[in-house]
């Protein structure tokens, strides 16, 4: 099942709604054949290649620009430890060193169960509370070896069911209800806003 | 502190995300108040205001707002929401606890310039602010503050959330348009410099930061006077600040611009409460990872964005590193060129290669293997990419990605120099660049 499933279709179809040119969705759809499969495979870019008309290059070209899109399988877990500045100065390559050793594998690889992979990643932007990591892209802050070690033991044990397996981001998704939409303006002749020229509540 | 929080007043409430507390702490009154106003009217309060943009180049918003061409329809806002910059957390903040207030100022910001759409770009590593957003928006539809006939009045904008996948070089407007339409996130050729004029879809675009909107609503309720006695006649309000790297209590502060200090944030009691297990202070970026380091003698300098820029840096997107006397200023350095060398687009060659170059060079030093004129040649892929190594600097690059590698290794050999040589003098010479142990 490579290719995207009926409701994955279907939310695919409202976010293309929204936009006024197709390809704008690219990138959600991509998010959305990763939430299916953990990963994007051939078959999901040429699926949503068909879908927003456009050719699987161009599908291909945006995928492999983004660091967040994996074209083949990684763990259900994914941790990504931060090395950014403020990070590195609070013992992030030594934390890394840790997370490789624990799980038995290097930067950039799977554990064989394909339960874990493991990235050194950059600045996500938690840098207070530095040294940290995100799983799944979950944030754990301030992590020592041993908060480390209780994480996966944690994972292992099936006790973070809080945290979605890999490729799912946000849990809550915008939805408009058709009465509400403004309405997508098309992007060639389009008139000024109606509400423009009124003055606020006079209209 | 005799100054009022503008962005961060509902930091502390913790269900401010929802809008039953957003509407009862002021929520949506500005917008209320707006929509009583002329659009030309709400403008003229956020220019009044002099608010200067809050992402990295602190260029004032409403001079941004008013490089719109007249009759050219449709226009749209993208609000980036892309905070990548090391050691910049405060957009992510003002996404997951007060995403309403931004929203609010998404709204008047449409109202006021007569834009048609609004896209929310969120970093895509932000699960939770993504979540936070969305709730947010969807609570707003319901209610009728975002969408058709908003407020019952003939005001209609629809604000659609989107989200990225991770590339730091989005947070560059022309890239993050680029990004939204689907492709890969390159910067564009410039000009037209700004895509207020030719942008989203080739239509005028504003694109302003989350931390900027979110002062709109204030500046709206308030008035752009008032908002223009806080701070410094030429950096108005607040700015957030995120302290981090040595300092004893690390944190997210709004502070006045202007009248507050480096050594106010970094040392003071109600902020970073000194160095680490009281050890001093080595170096520290002023204005995230693209900014020219400082050192002890920049302490006393205001944050304030024009004495900022003269003393030779930038506060950039508000990000304080602090490095005390352990730290290894080669790491270090090496630590953020490679950030630039793995987030290069990789669309001009100077800025493709050079980063790439500079990281491998200072790798090899590092590792034992650094050559007696391995600093002239660093300076010189430095100029290469920035002629001159000046400060502004100038670039050969399409984006300034390139230039700000640059800055942390001419502000570390400016003021080390002799920790680059140590590592020189103890090294074995000669192994070139990719060859470990191998002869050329």
């Amino acid at each position: 099942m490579s290719r995207l499933n009926e409701e994955s279709i279907r939310i695919a179809n409202e976010i293309i709604s929204r936009y006024p040119i197709k390809k704008s969705a690219l990138i959600p759809l991509l998010h959305l054949a990763q939430e299916q499969e953990g990963w994007v495979s051939g078959e999901a870019m040429n699926h949503i290649a068909e879908i927003l008309q456009i050719t699987p290059a161009e599908v291909l070209g945006t995928c492999s620009f983004y660091e967040m899109f994996k074209r083949s399988p990684v763990g259900e877990y994914q941790l990504n430890i931060c090395h950014g500045i403020s990070c590195h100065l609070l013992g992030a390559e030594n934390l890394l060193h840790h997370a490789e050793e624990t799980l038995g594998i290097k930067e950039g690889e799977v554990t064989e169960d394909g339960k874990f992979s493991l990235e050194g990643v950059e600045c996500i932007a938690a840098c207070t509370e530095a040294p940290c990591l995100q799983v799944n892209y979950r944030y754990q802050n301030k992590v020592t070896k041993s908060h480390f070690n209780q994480l996966v033991q944690e994972i292992n044990d099936g006790n973070r069911s809080e945290i979605p397996k890999h490729g799912s981001l946000a849990k809550v998704r915008q939805s408009i209800p058709a009465e509400r939409l403004a309405g997508i303006e098309p992007v060639d002749g389009a008139q000024p806003p109606e509400w423009l020229n009124r003055n606020g509540r006079d209209s | 502190m005799t100054f009022p929080l503008i962005t961060t007043s509902r930091w502390e409430i913790e269900d401010a995300h929802t809008i039953d507390r957003y509407v009862e702490t002021e929520g949506y009154k500005a917008l209320t108040k707006a929509l009583t106003l002329t659009p030309e009217e709400v403008h003229d309060e956020v220019k009044k205001a002099s608010l200067l943009g809050r992402g990295g180049a602190g260029f004032p918003a409403g001079v941004k707002w008013g490089f719109l061409p007249e009759n050219v329809w449709p226009r749209y806002l993208v609000v980036n929401g892309d905070e990548s910059e090391p050691g910049t957390y405060k957009d992510r903040i003002l996404l997951e606890r007060d995403p309403h207030q931004l929203i609010e100022g998404c709204l008047i910001t449409c109202y006021a310039l007569g834009l048609s759409q609004c896209f929310l770009y969120v970093r895509g590593e932000m699960a939770h602010g993504q979540e936070r957003v969305a709730s947010a928006l969807n609570e707003a539809y319901e209610a009728g503050y975002v969408g058709k006939n908003i407020l019952g009045t003939e005001f209609s904008v629809d604000i659609v959330l989107h989200w990225g996948a991770g590339a730091y070089i989005v947070g560059e407007e022309t890239a993050l348009i680029e990004s939204l339409e689907g492709n890969r996130g390159m910067p564009r050729l410039k000009p037209p410099f700004f895509p207020a004029s030719i942008g989203l879809y080739g239509k005028p675009t504003i694109v302003n930061n989350v931390e900027t909107l979110s002062n709109v609503p204030w500046i709206v309720l308030h008035g752009g006077e008032e908002f223009s006695k806080i701070g410094s006649e030429q950096s108005t309000g607040t700015r957030i600040f995120a302290v981090s790297g040595h300092v004893n209590n690390p944190g997210v502060f709004e502070v006045e611009f202007g009248t507050t200090t480096f050594r106010d944030l970094i040392m003071g009691e109600n902020y970073g409460q000194g160095i680490l297990n009281g050890n001093k202070i080595k170096a520290f970026i002023p204005g995230g990872a693209s900014a020219p380091w400082f050192f002890e003698e920049h302490l006393d300098v205001p944050l304030e964005k024009s004495t900022v820029d003269q003393a030779g840096s930038m506060l950039g997107s508000g990000a304080i590193v602090v490095m005390d006397e352990t730290t290894d200023i080669v790491r270090a350095c090496h630590n953020v060129v490679r950030f630039f060398s793995r987030e290069s687009c990789g669309k001009c060659a100077p800025c493709r290669e050079g980063t790439s170059w500079l990281e491998k060079i200072l790798q090899r030093i590092i590792d034992g293997n650094g050559r007696d004129d391995d600093l002239d040649l660093l300076l010189d892929v430095c100029d290469n990419i920035s002629p001159g190594i000046t400060w502004p600097p100038k670039q050969t690059t399409i984006c300034p990605l390139g230039p700000s590698a640059v800055s942390p290794i001419s502000s570390a050999i400016k003021k080390y120099k002799h920790e680059f040589e140590a590592y020189i003098s103890q090294s074995s010479q000669g192994t070139p660049v990719g060859i470990q142990g191998g002869i050329l």
